[in-house]
């Protein structure tokens, strides 16, 4: 299957589309205008609980909030319903912002709970608001009209609801294959790679939160025209839910997913509500989201991944061509060998009363190989997260080219020059070996979310692209670019996380235990691989327990042992150090 | 406001919020057990009592229907794994747990609504009904899923309540219910009237986390459920089964649901759907606790309690909005408190 066979398929299905009003009876029409107005509810939550990691309860809230907006501007103050969708993105956009600002930083199911809060609390909101009709809800809204021609049918109005939906798809598929996108697909599985990458996660998770949200604010606008009456009930707790289970089933992460989700789920309660009478008369009511809320807990139990993702196992794989050659992207300035490059002077971090790291002092020339040694509790790793910013130190200074970053977060550490791999490999594996390593060109590029959307950055996208495949080159990857990185074995997966480290094009590289775990065969091609990288003048810092690994390929050692620097030289004198042997070895006899 | 206001809404705030306290630390336990933020306790709180009006007026509650299919669904599935594991010979006793002991629940209820006994006795059948609900709704609903990621086990457990919902209007139809106070002393403190029933939720209060306390602390069963709790494999290694702690981890947190049940059921009209707000608010005291911490749940729910007394006093339209737009900022704090292993969501 190549891009235009997708092409093909997605002309086909907006066609089918656009002749379905033809052929399909009027209340058919209305079901498919429902599906298309939940879809946009769930695409948002797509994005936001499958691509970024957040669950969601409370999406149901923005809808609302965008419904009762248009409602009162077209219905209360007789403007326009366009002034109507433009109040409604605005408001729901701006509570989702304010809300997004205060909630996002909440870890894992704190997050969520605080989305089921939020979305009670509006829920309650509608009801009890003096001006908002109470439970009674608003009635006579005005069909949304172009010039003369107003919506009224449902015939009439499925092709503005479809259009949309198609239209956010085609974007929605455009920003996940962008910078910005991979940033928000790099999202789940935890903050510190996002951060080492160069990446703000919490503006990126912000971002997504609004998309979605604003994607909802969409569908509440086309809801309340559509309808022309708005109350409470469909947007409180359960619609929510109702939301997160469209998006789960049609399988989160899948934007496609979205729509199928939001149809089977529509279809599926439009069948429950004709059929279940015939099974208990006179209980429909109440069996219904019984039924529904059964064959949710089913679906959970049985098909975690949803529908797209497992029928997409199926298709013939997409056949991608391997990146042309483009314009490469910005170098930093690389210093000069010998030159001083990073400076850390006495350095203390505690934990409660132990001292993990006790006044050590190092630096780190430019060209140079260090590596960072000592038995197990020295305070290596605690140093090696001082320096990336994972951990800030109590006392002392750390400088980077001439810039103290002592205090730096994560990702303006990363932006400086210093990128970084992790001791527990760090690696999406759900994302091909190019976009892990495209991750690493994040600091490099510029597209923001219009670009990417849009498809207005495709000579960077392609500069990255080609950056990207040098880089799984230059480390022996070049293979098979598009392999999904979580089938690797752990030794390439490590050399993987150094081709993403050099795509963003550092001036440091530091490696945390990069020989752990390792055979030794994969250790010689690893220690082959960083004499090459010396030899193109990169500097490298290793944190390493691994003695023969680092003997044989550093240039200098610097020895950690209960926190405090015990020595500092070349490999052969450190190896004849009897302070080195004492703490390695536990005393020369 | 008044200083006399003040204490009668502080007084009604603190018994509302010892009902929560009951519910927030059956969710406490059931989370540090299980994993399971269990957004149906409330619902089971309030089948407890429309269970209760059901005997009263000497009707067979609802709740026996729904044990009776829960147990059946829970043999089959039970049986049904044994026998893909080639466990069959421990078919029996899993009969007896799953299918005998709560039907013979049932039917003891069933035989009660037929003679006329005495209040004590029927508070004794509504908890005995309503305690066997959650440990089946475990084997049918978590057991599958016990490995999954706490967002799962909580998108699991919302749905689940929903479907209870709808089943306690099919069982209880839409009526709410009211039951006669159990005690209808009352006495004067500091110029202020506080009603027996007040009292009684506070010592129930008091006694039933007491209790908690002792079993945990001086019971072998108690100890392992504190074990699973801190290390799930861990105390595997010990030989403790993490299913069975939750079974019972399930069971007492019915039973503290049950009893919170018995108790609102005189101070308020409970509807089918009443629990949600009972689950959620217990919830967010818990939440205060950090979901770990026993007193912590219980001085948060009495939190809620008070805060929810005076919300509506100012305004009793909004005080749901109030009370759980103020869970967000106590979500910042736990979550600002809280130390939190990375990776929490690895794909």
């Amino acid at each position: 299957m190549t891009r235009l066979h997708v092409q093909i398929a997605a002309a086909a299905a907006v066609l089918g589309l656009a002749v379905a009003p033809l052929v399909l009876s009027p209340f058919s029409i209305t079901l498919m205008n429902y599906i298309g107005i939940y879809s946009l509810v769930a695409i948002g939550l797509a994005l936001l609980t499958g691509v970024g990691g957040i669950v969601s309860f409370g999406q149901a809230a923005f809808v609302g909030v965008a419904a009762y907006a248009t409602a009162w501007v077209s219905a209360l103050n007789g403007h326009s319903p366009w002034l109507g969708l433009l109040f409604g993105v605005a408001l729901t956009c701006g509570v989702a912002t304010v809300l997004g600002l205060v909630t996002l930083r909440l870890q894992g199911h704190f997050l969520s709970l605080s989305t089921v809060a939020w979305g009670l609390a509006i829920g309650f909101l509608f009801g009890n608001v003096d001006g908002l009709g109470r439970f009674n809800g608003i009635s006579s809204i005005p069909p949304i009209s172009f010039g003369s021609l107003a919506l009224v049918s449902s015939a009439q109005i499925y092709f503005l609801i479809w259009g949309i939906v198609a239209g956010v798809l085609f974007l929605g598929y455009n920003l996940l294959d962008s910078r910005l996108g991979r940033a928000m697909r790099a999202l789940r599985g935890g903050n510190t790679l996002v951060e080492s990458l160069g990446i703000n996660a919490f503006s990126i998770k912000l971002a997504t939160f609004v998309i979605a949200a604003f994607l909802a604010s969409l569908s509440g606008w086309l809801y309340a025209h559509m309808s022309r009456f708005i109350s409470p009930g469909p947007f409180d707790a359960g619609m929510g839910i109702e939301y997160l289970m469209m998006s789960m089933v049609g399988g989160a992460g899948s934007l496609l997913g979205g729509v199928v989700g939001a149809a089977i789920v529509t279809l599926l309660k439009n069948s429950v509500q004709d059929y279940l009478p015939l099974i208990a008369k006179g209980a429909s009511g109440q069996l219904e989201i019984v039924a529904f809320s059964a064959l949710f807990i089913l679906f959970l139990q049985w098909a975690r991944q949803g529908i797209v993702p497992f029928l997409a196992r199926y298709l013939p794989k997409l056949k991608r061509e391997r990146p042309a050659p483009a314009p490469p992207l910005p170098r930093r300035s690389q210093p000069k060998p010998g030159e001083l490059l990073l400076k850390v002077d006495g350095a203390e971090r505690r934990f409660g009363g132990l001292v993990a790291v006790n006044n050590v002092s190092f630096e780190v020339r430019a060209g140079e190989i260090l590596a960072v040694i000592g038995p197990n509790g020295a305070g290596k790793s605690t140093m090696f997260n001082c320096l990336t910013g994972a951990l800030r130190v109590n006392k002392g200074e750390i400088v980077f080219a001439g810039r103290p970053i002592t205090r730096d977060a994560q990702s303006r550490i990363a932006k400086a020059g210093i990128a970084r791999t992790f001791q527990h490999v760090k690696l999406r594996p759900r994302m091909s070996l190019l976009e892990n390593v495209m991750l690493g060109t994040y600091g490099r590029t510029g597209a923001g979310l219009f670009a990417g959307a849009f498809r207005l950055n495709r000579r960077e996208e392609a500069s990255a692209r080609h950056e990207a495949l040098l880089q799984l080159e230059r480390v022996g990857l070049g293979e098979k670019p598009f392999e999904l990185a979580g089938n690797l074995p752990l030794g390439n997966q490590r050399i993987l996380e150094i081709a993403r480290a050099l795509a963003a094009d550092p001036t440091l590289l530091v490696l945390d235990e990069p020989a752990a775990g390792l055979r030794r065969q994969e250790k010689l091609r690893l220690a082959e691989l960083l004499r090459s990288l010396r030899a193109d003048h990169l500097t490298i810092l290793i944190v390493e327990h691994d003695m023969e690994f680092v003997m044989s390929l550093v240039d200098r050692i610097v020895v950690l042992d209960f926190g405090s620097k015990l020595c500092e030289g070349a490999p052969a004198a450190i190896r004849n150090d009897a302070r080195v042997q004492e703490a390695y070895l536990g005393g020369v006899a | 406001m008044t200083s006399d206001i003040a204490a009668i809404l502080a007084i009604d705030g603190i018994a509302t919020g010892a009902i929560y306290a009951l519910v927030a630390i059956g969710t406490v336990l059931i989370f540090t057990v299980t994993r399971v933020v269990f957004i149906p306790f409330g619902d089971i709180a309030a089948f407890t009592a429309l269970t209760l009006a059901a005997l009263d007026a000497k009707r067979f509650p609802g709740t026996g229907a729904l044990v009776v299919v829960l147990a059946c669904l829970a043999t089959v599935i039970e049986v049904g794994s044994l026998a893909r594991s080639g466990e069959l010979r421990l078919a029996p006793r899993a009969l007896l747990f799953y299918l005998v002991l709560p039907l013979a629940v049932v039917g003891c209820a069933w035989l009660a609504t037929r003679m006329d006994p005495p209040l004590a006795v029927r508070l004794m059948l509504a908890l005995m009904l309503i305690t066997p609900i959650s440990p089946l709704l475990d084997r049918i609903v978590f057991r599958p899923i016990a490995d999954g990621t706490v967002l799962l086990l909580l998108t699991v457990s919302v749905a689940l309540h929903f479907a209870l919902v709808g089943l306690g209007l099919l069982f209880f139809g839409p009526e709410g219910v009211r039951t006669e106070p159990l005690t209808s002393l009352s006495m004067e403190f500091a110029g202020v009237l506080i009603s027996g029933q007040t009292m009684l939720i506070v010592i129930a209060a008091l006694v039933f986390s007491g209790l908690l306390y002792l079993f945990f602390d001086f019971t072998l069963v108690g100890k392992s459920l504190r074990a699973t709790a801190v290390n799930r494999t861990g105390s595997r290694l010990m030989g403790i089964r993490p299913a069975r702690a939750g079974t019972i981890a399930y069971l007492l947190g019915s039973l503290m649901a049950g009893v919170s049940g018995i108790l609102i059921a005189p101070v308020n009209t409970v509807f089918y759907d009443s629990g949600f707000l009972i689950g959620l608010k217990a919830f967010v005291g818990a939440i205060v606790g950090g979901m770990t911490s026993y007193p912590g749940a219980a001085i948060g729910a009495v939190g809620v309690g008070i805060l929810e007394s005076f919300a509506s006093f100012e305004s009793s339209a909004l005080k749901d909005v109030i009370v759980f737009s103020l869970l967000i900022p106590i979500l910042i704090w736990r979550s600002l408190a809280s130390l939190h292993s990375e990776e929490e969501i690895e794909e």
